[in-house]
């Protein structure tokens, strides 16, 4: 099944790879002994791991490619289990209760790091379905995303540590302060699409880091702001593990709301003019959509969220510096939504948990984290680049059997 | 006295940096036409279109949009897309830009979008008044789909359709938006005969509820059945205009078309 061509290709591509290793692999210099070692084996193991993987890669295309049709059919019941679900009330009504259960249930169960780790995940879903608005829905690949997130959180963190505002007080400045400079990025972008677009989001998002990590009077610089309050409950405030604990469930309850809101949005008017936007932005203007404001819409929304959240994470970590708002924050809040699949909010949900809490549990692997989701990410727009769990279009019906047009 | 035009245009200009693609064309459609405009390949019918609709911005010329049983005019000459859209005119895409990946229902909900109110805090809410919005919206573009003879497929992904039913489903959307005149690119454009004889008669329908149309197209027995007055245009200018009987027996048209059938 694989001839002469591909035998070939795999070694060229190997050889390359040796090739392209050779300093790393390699050459190891020695500063105490100031010799160089020369590791020859480690070029063969480089050699021989490409060239399997190669092989491996070959097939499964070619075993894809062969069984396309049946592939296909059996891609589809398989992914119509979950929309089956999901599409009878009764079973997504059972399932929504069963998962609100466990989630209920579950800090009563576990350590406080456990808890912790599943309110981050908690806030990544959040996170997801706010980028999602804007990446997934209104198709603006948007890699500044981070900037809202940390205007939230700074907003909080300065509010609080200046004029000792509350996290209820501050939650909606947070958000509202994001969704301004969601406008604010929206503006000059109006005409930029797909990788002009992904370029000035991703320097606007730099930008605020800079801006953070630089204006030392403002921010307080790398060093960041400490002691930031815990939320509290009417009056009441909690010890560590009890703040761990309320926490998990205001992002439970977040969770809930947002996915709510951001599902009706989908599949309202606005929705809809979100996702012809991303279609085809020619046709959508002449079906007599503004595009500016449908943009603009998108973008403050979507930061919206992410002021939020920030606000979470400023009151949930107690401490904030510019390092938490790099590009790699962007970056995997990016991976969660085209993983999940686009536009697609149980895909985002998913993609959230398995893109936060496998690295959690896989502690040994950490290491390898960010080698693992490029290959994660690589892999998923190879085999299947509309997501984990695509998007399927809500249908309607009429109520009468197709009246003659009433033209007003 | 006949009643003034629904559509005046006058020297309009088009320049892509050298390239003069429209040449101070003048036209006029008046209330319940039906008007055509032929030409050879490249002649500039898209472009002119791209221009009436806010597209492109004319170098020059003025585009005069006065409603049926208004007294009024408007200018179209710099509106956005959107705007021209709201004013009354809708259109098809010779290169069909349907929203491929949403359904055949919402690619003509998405027509009532110019029509319809209901924004961020409806969609959340969903109150009464939003709820009765949508509910309108599904009708009407049922209705719509009907009458294009796709209702049966409304919940179908429009990039799963057939070809000739895409080209029907860009005039649905375009209907949607409750255009008082209508251009389409090209309407029959890789139909056969039998798709291009549905399409006739459905442009007439079209044309008996009451819209106006402005049509470019290359069949030109279509052209002969369907148009009151035909505009012939070659290298961005006006070569012809006249009743279809007139234009069929212009030397000059022929000349333009060189070789091609014109008679029907
Ligand atoms: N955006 C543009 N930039 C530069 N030149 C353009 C542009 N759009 C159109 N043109 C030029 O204008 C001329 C007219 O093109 P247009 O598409 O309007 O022709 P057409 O009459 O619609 O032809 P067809 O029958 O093939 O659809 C062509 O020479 C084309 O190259
Ligand atoms: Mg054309």
């Amino acid at each position: 099944m694989l001839g002469f061509k591909e035998i070939k290709n795999g070694l060229l591509v190997s050889l390359w790879f040796v090739f392209l290793t050779f300093p790393l692999m390699v050459v190891k210099v020695d500063p105490v002994e100031r010799i160089v070692r020369w590791r020859w084996e480690n070029s063969l193991y480089v050699a021989i791991g490409t060239f399997a993987v190669f092989l491996l890669v070959k097939i499964i295309i070619q075993r894809r490619s062969r069984n396309a049709a049946v592939d296909k059919e059996a891609e589809q019941k398989k992914e119509s289990f979950i929309h089956r679900v999901l599409a009878s009330p009764r079973q997504k009504f059972t399932l929504i209760a069963l998962l609100l259960a466990v989630a209920i249930v579950f800090p009563l169960f576990s350590s406080s790091y456990q808890t912790n780790v599943m309110t981050t995940a908690l806030m990544y879903v959040v996170l997801g379905l706010g980028l999602n608005i804007v990446v997934g829905m209104a198709g603006l690949l948007d890699l500044g995303y981070v900037a809202f997130y940390a205007v939230g959180a700074y907003s909080y963190a300065l509010l609080n540590h200046h004029f000792d505002l509350g996290f209820w007080a501050v939650l909606p400045i947070g958000g509202g302060l994001a969704a301004i400079f969601g406008i604010l990025l929206g503006f000059p972008v109006l005409r930029l699409r797909g990788d002009y677009l992904a370029i000035v989001t991703l320097g606007f998002g730099e930008i605020i880091r800079l801006v953070l990590e630089n204006w030392s009077e403002f921010s307080k610089g790398p060093s960041g702001i400490s002691n930031i309050s815990r939320p509290g409950l009417f009056g009441i405030e909690f010890g560590l593990d009890g703040a761990i604990i309320y926490i998990y469930y205001l992002m439970i309850v977040f969770m809930i709301v947002t996915i709510f809101i951001v599902n009706r949005l989908q599949d309202s008017r606005l929705g809809r003019a979100w996702i012809a936007l991303r279609e085809d932005e020619i046709a959508c203007q002449a079906m007599g959509i503004d595009k500016r404001k449908t943009k603009l819409v998108a973008f403050s929304l979507g930061a919206f969220w992410a002021g939020i959240i920030g606000v979470v994470f400023a009151a949930k970590t107690t401490f904030i510096n510019p390092a938490s708002f790099t590009f790699l924050e962007s970056a995997i809040i990016l991976a969660i939504v085209v993983l999940g699949g686009m536009g697609s909010i149980v895909g985002v949900i998913f993609g959230a948990l398995i893109l936060i809490l496998l690295p959690e549990y896989l502690r040994a692997l950490s290491e390898y984290r960010m080698l693992a989701f490029g290959a994660i990410l690589v892999a998923m727009m190879v085999f299947r680049p509309q997501g984990l769990i695509s998007n399927i279009r809500r249908t309607y019906h009429s109520d009468k059997k197709f009246p003659s047009p009433t033209q007003q | 006295m006949m009643a003034t035009p629904i559509l005046q245009i006058s020297g309009l200009t088009m320049d892509f940096g050298g390239i003069r693609a429209l040449n101070r064309l003048d036209l006029e459609v008046h209330a319940g036409e039906i008007v055509a405009l032929i030409g050879p390949n490249g002649a500039g019918k898209t472009t002119f279109f791209n221009c009436l609709t806010g597209i492109y911005t004319p170098t020059a010329g003025e585009i005069l949009l006065t409603p049926p049983g208004s007294t009024k005019n408007v200018s179209l000459k710099g509106l956005k897309p959107n705007h021209v859209t709201e004013k009354g005119l809708a259109r098809t895409f010779q290169n069909i830009r349907l929203f491929s990946q949403m359904t055949v229902l919402e690619n003509v909900m998405i027509g009532r979008h110019c029509r319809t109110k209901a924004f961020i805090l409806g969609a959340i809410l969903r109150n009464a008044a939003t709820r009765r919005e949508e509910r309108q919206i599904v009708e009407m573009s049922y209705a719509i789909l009907d009458k294009v003879g796709l209702a049966h497929l409304a919940n179908e992904f429009a990039r799963n359709l057939p070809y000739g039913a895409q080209r029907r489903l860009e005039i649905a959307r375009a209907l949607a938006t409750e255009p008082f005149l209508l251009l389409l690119d090209e309407p029959a454009a890789g139909m056969n005969p039998q798709e291009t004889q549905e399409l006739d008669r459905l442009i007439k329908e079209i044309s008996t509820d009451g819209h106006s149309i402005l049509l470019i197209e290359h069949d030109m027995k279509l052209v002969m059945s369907l148009s009151d007055r035909i505009f012939v245009m070659d290298y961005g200018k006006k070569i012809a205009q006249g009743k279809p009987s007139e234009i069929r027996s212009n030397p000059a048209v022929i000349k333009a078309y060189l070789g091609e059938d014109v008679d029907a």
